[in-house]
């Protein structure tokens, strides 16, 4: 299954190409680049995360993803139109959940409701939203304000809200990131489950190696900015069927996570090398897929299978 | 023995009012002045009626005045003498009119300094300069062009209403968090949607509390610019108590206008409750 998203299909969802950000340098001399030569593409059904330091621009390009940002250069592509502004059918799941602290947990989900059918009949309109409620779990809060819900529940109605008006694509900003790690584990079950039982496209910021290794099929790692690139893509060569519960028992879990932590930890920081290298072609960032090998000895170790996308 | 918080306070009221009006009463000048200790000629003019006792009344008078007010209030015996409810009603009519114009400029104009940071930063010398200036030197100059004491009036009222209601609609409009307009703008929410459903409540605790600030600038204008036009009002009531030398009914005056005033901040305050939230 993980070697069809390698193969490129016809026309993927999201298509990335040379995107760059730059803004004038505070001191008003030139310009500074956040990210430049991005190139990557997120095919049907797929749950993409990126993983990079803070500052290499991983919001920004969430925002230009989402049209709330525009690029400096480069364009997205997604279903075959080029992005020019925002859409309905890429919602935005925010770090900081943005509820509308005056509205309930059913008014705010109403609200997308509302934007995306407004012809939409009133009772059918509740019954779709309460549909969505239930499904993050939230069932008997609909009349509650954000501020009379934990932290993890405001960020359920977040995602009950994007995932409301059954966009193509959704859009997560670190959506766990302020939430304490029981919280978070359970939240990312249930967004694993969702995913899996509506097949949506979705890319997703994080930094949790974890939480990437769980969700993700693909992972695109950046170096840290200014500047950044994209260093490689992994892809995660776990089960589909995995678990947080049972994650850590698969062979090529550590394979995957020490390979992450190696970038993150180490590769990010001196990437320039490697990216001098005339085998990097920032179109083609190199593919990898970390796994378990056993050689002739029946001795087991760590290989990284690399391929040209 | 354990009272709350609440009846501790309402007992204290009770005896710091009863401790006020006792002080009072005590320091009133004695009553007892014939009209021989007057100047003579002052003692000449007063006429024989002249009992040369204090105008200033007790607590005990002021008290029985304002009941007669309570228990009459709309009396008119002609243009003099008006009961304190018509005086009354013809100030609050005067503030509310013009307090209405003043939402109907500030709140829109407000709204759209708050969209557009080049208004913000073009208006911004002029509601400076304006903001300051006292109401009542508007006075001269709406009665020279308006010609008309009440219209006059109404536009002071108005124009000391405009200044906190607009600074305070565009400061909470333009602090409308950006995530919340984000969250509308992934939406394709159109701009009077995105107006009315995100920006109006999430400005609105802001914009009520300008609201308050101007109704209670209002009340305190309207008193002032009512001695100076004359006619009807509360304001003109007081100035004409004066002319009588009725200090008893000044007083009474002086306590319906605070309780009036009262009654108006509760009422907005009852209001900006219901659009306050908590993030």
């Amino acid at each position: 299954m993980m070697s069809d998203s390698m193969s490129t299909s016809p026309q993927p969802r999201i298509r990335v190409e040379g995107l760059a950000q730059r803004f004038p340098a505070p001191d008003g001399s030139g310009e500074t680049t956040v990210f430049e030569d991005i190139w990557f593409s997120v095919e049907p059904g797929e749950f993409v995360c990126l993983i990079g330091h803070s500052g290499c621009g991983k919001t920004t390009l969430l925002n230009i993803l989402a049209g709330l940002a525009t690029a400096s250069s480069g364009n997205v592509i997604v279903s075959g139109q080029e992005v020019t502004g925002t859409s309905l059918e890429r919602a935005v799941v925010f770090q900081s959940h943005a509820l509308m602290p005056w509205m309930t947990v059913m008014g705010n989900i109403a609200f997308a409701v509302r934007s995306k059918w407004p012809r939409m009949a009133k009772a059918e309109m509740l019954k779709h939203c309460q549909k969505f409620i239930d499904l993050v779990h939230l069932t008997g809060s609909e009349n509650k304000k954000p501020s009379q819900l934990s932290g993890g529940m405001k960020q359920r109605v977040g995602i009950a809200r994007a995932m409301a008006i059954e966009p193509q694509i959704l859009l997560l900003d670190e959506p766990f990131s302020a939430l304490d790690a029981l919280t978070r584990g359970s939240l990312q079950d249930e967004l694993l489950s969702i995913c899996a039982e509506t097949e949506q496209t979705v890319f997703m910021i994080t930094h949790d190696i974890d939480e990437a290794i769980l969700l993700a099929d693909k992972i695109i790692l950046m170096t840290n900015g200014p500047d950044a690139r994209i260093c490689e893509i992994v892809e995660n060569s776990l089960p589909r069927d995995r678990t947080r519960a049972n994650m850590h028992t698969q062979d090529n879990y550590y394979p995957v996570r020490n390979h992450l932590i190696e970038f993150l930890v180490n590769r990010s920081v001196g990437f320039k090398d490697e990216l001098a290298s005339p085998d990097y072609d920032p179109r083609h960032p190199p593919v990898v897929r970390p796994t378990v090998i056993t050689d002739e000895a029946g001795e087991t170790g760590t290989g990284v299978l690399r391929a040209q996308a | 023995m354990s009272m709350s918080l609440q009846s501790r306070a309402i007992v204290l009221s009770i005896a710091l009012f009863f401790a006020f009006a006792g002080l009072w009463q005590l320091i009133l000048p004695a009553g007892t002045g014939s009209a021989a200790d007057m100047d003579p000629a002052y003692a000449a003019l007063m006429g024989a009626t002249a009992k040369g006792a204090s105008a200033m009344p007790g607590p005990l008078e002021v008290g029985k005045q304002i009941w007669e007010h309570v228990l009459d209030p709309f009396y008119d015996a002609g243009p003099n003498d008006k009961g304190i409810g018509i005086q009354l009603g013809y100030s609050i009519l005067r503030v509310l009119v013009g307090f209405g114009f003043a939402v109907m400029v500030a709140i829109p104009l407000g709204f759209l300094i708050g969209m557009s940071p080049l208004f913000y930063k073009a208006l911004d010398p002029f509601i400076q300069i304006m903001k300051p200036v006292s109401p009542l030197a508007w006075m001269p100059l709406a009665l020279y062009t308006i010609k008309d004491s009440i219209i006059s009036s109404v536009f002071v009222i108005f124009i000391c209403s405009v200044w906190p209601m607009l600074t305070n609609t565009a400061f909470g409009v333009a602090s409308v968090r950006k995530e919340w307009l984000n969250v509308a703008k992934t939406l394709e929410v159109g701009h009077l949607r995105t107006a009315f459903r995100v920006i109006l409540p999430a400005a609105a605790p802001t914009i009520m509390t300008g609201m308050r600030i101007s109704v209670g600038i209002a009340w305190l204008v309207i008193v002032a610019a009512e001695m100076l036009v004359g006619g009807t009002g509360i304001g003109y009531f007081v100035w004409n108590e004066w002319n009588n030398l009725s200090i008893t009914n000044v007083i009474a005056a002086i306590f319906f206008i605070g309780l009036i005033g009262m009654v108006l901040d509760l009422m907005l305050s009852y209001l900006a409750r219901l659009v306050t939230y908590t993030e």
